[in-house]
């Protein structure tokens, strides 16, 4: 702040509470007495008069402390300009420092945990206590209170993993976050709605449940085509790529004939956002090692 | 003193009225208009695109800031759930700003990348789907619905006038920028770009 307006805020904070100390005493003194008199103003209006008595004294002395609180708090606390006031409090300090006692309470609890190794980890009661409260806080929005997930928010319980279920694995997942994107219709942008079909009938076969015997045979060489540089020769999927397996019937985006078309036709696109900045390492330590305990 | 001096002086009451209640106003904010650290954007803030715009005038026009502040005040409790805490140099290209008095939902101040567009798009369109004990209500008439492409021209033009630093290329681009988007893709345009320019946590 210029020392401008420094002394502008000095001079209007000052003048307001000395303003209010002086009307104080000079409406006082113009009163000719002290107690209750039955005088009135002089003034009447529909027979309504105005007695002219003075304030209580407890509430006039109210109103003294308050000015004298005003002085001791600006003398204490940043309010005339440039002055900080002999506490030297700030907003941002105490911040700081409300940062820092929960760094000493709590930084040792998580520092003992962060070496420790996830598998070993997991089987920590008192981590995982703080675990599923981290979990709870941060993660059961998209994957649920019980991680059991939701249509394109995998289920974190199973031993299923789109990007592998080894502890790095998902502490990579956590950390650096992941970009599952299915283009639409594979990498054969010019697929047919009867080559769709098809394709989707061949999906079904896997798990035995295709509509259609000879669409899914021609669906095949669609397959071979369009979808096995990611799902793989088999459909077994590819950890590298996010890519699921299609043939464990565990389904992100839904099982039925119709769901799958939809998959197909318009690609699917979701990412797991990164915690990386938002957690601390020990905290990403011990959340890896709570979706770990979750199948381990 | 007599009463009467300032009683039966109207011109002298309104004066001394004026000057009563116009203290604070002098001394907290006044100063304010000409302080560096509130009217200076923060290191790498733009002005938002078109299609964040338009998300921001939906996001006005559906009244999410009547449940949703953006203001991460400074206190642990809140910058350990939200992030960094707002700093005012984060809005200054905000007219009029954001920040909302009441918090039935969670603060929206940094909720830009928190979540994936596909999340977004689907707690939007039935929020309960996602969160089940949330109460916020559902919007699905914004994946129908497509943009005002025909007003975001004098929108930003009026915004430029106010002091926001648009192109005129940026402007007349705007109209066919979005034309043709559904107020979905604005909105969530706009969601994932709030709080992002201080990304560290503290």
């Amino acid at each position: 702040m210029s020392t401008f307006w420094s002394i502008w805020v000095s001079v209007i904070v000052l003048g307001t509470v000395f303003g209010c100390w002086w009307l104080l005493w000079a409406t006082r003194k113009s009163q000719t007495t002290d107690t209750e008199t039955d005088r009135t103003m002089g003034h009447s209006f529909d027979g309504i008069e105005e007695y002219d008595n003075p304030l209580p004294k407890w509430w006039f002395y109210l109103f003294v402390a308050t000015c004298i609180f005003a002085l001791g708090y600006l003398a204490l606390y940043p309010g005339l300009g440039n002055f900080k006031g002999l506490l030297g409090w700030t907003s941002t300090n105490q911040w700081e420092a409300e940062v820092a006692a929960a760094e000493e309470k709590y930084g040792e609890i998580y520092a003992q945990f962060g070496d420790t190794a996830i598998p070993e980890l997991a089987q920590n009661d008192d981590a995982m206590k703080i675990g599923q409260r981290l979990f709870a806080n941060n993660c059961s929005v998209c994957h649920g209170t019980a991680a059991r997930g939701q249509v394109g928010f995998p289920n974190l319980t199973d031993d299923d993993w789109l990007w592998g279920g080894q502890p790095d694995q998902i502490l990579h997942s956590i950390a650096q976050g992941r970009n599952g994107n299915m283009p639409a219709k594979g990498v054969m942008p010019n697929m047919t709605n009867e080559q769709v079909d098809q394709v989707v009938n061949y999906v079904l076969s896997f798990s035995g449940r295709e509509e259609d015997a000879e669409a899914a045979k021609a669906g095949a060489q669609v397959f071979a085509q369009a979808c096995v540089a990611c799902h793989g020769p088999e459909g077994k999927g590819m950890e590298a790529m996010g890519a699921p397996n299609l043939t464990d019937n565990v389904w992100l985006y839904g099982s039925t004939y119709e769901w799958i078309k939809e998959t197909v036709m318009n690609g699917r696109q979701n990412q797991m956002p990164a915690q990386g900045g938002r957690l601390s390492d020990d905290q990403i330590q011990i959340l890896a090692a709570y979706v770990y305990s979750l199948s381990n | 003193m007599r009463h009467e001096i300032v009683e039966k002086n109207l011109g002298l009451m309104i004066v001394l009225i004026v000057l009563t209640i116009s203290g604070g106003f002098l001394a907290e904010v006044v100063p304010l208009f000409f302080h560096k650290e509130v009217n200076e954007p923060v290191e790498g803030l733009e002005p938002l695109s078109a299609l964040e715009l338009e998300g921001r005038d939906i996001y006005i026009r559906e009244g999410c800031h009547v449940c949703h502040t953006q203001q991460i005040r400074p206190f642990r409790a809140e910058t350990e759930r939200y992030g960094h805490y707002s700093v005012a140099g984060e809005f200054v290209y905000d007219r009029p700003f954001l920040w909302g008095s009441k918090r039935t939902g969670p603060d929206l101040a940094r909720v830009g990348g928190r979540y994936s567009d596909a999340w977004q798009r689907q707690h939007l369109y039935d929020p309960r789907s996602v969160v089940p004990e949330s109460n916020m209500p559902a919007f699905p008439w914004l994946f129908e619905n497509r943009v005002d492409h025909g007003s975001i021209e004098s929108r930003m033009k009026t915004l430029q006038t106010l002091g926001v630093p648009y192109s005129d290329e940026q402007i007349a681009n705007a109209a066919n920028e979005i034309e043709g988007k559904f107020e979905i893709e604005a909105l969530v345009a706009y969601l994932q770009q709030l709080g992002t320019v201080i990304s560290e946590k503290r």
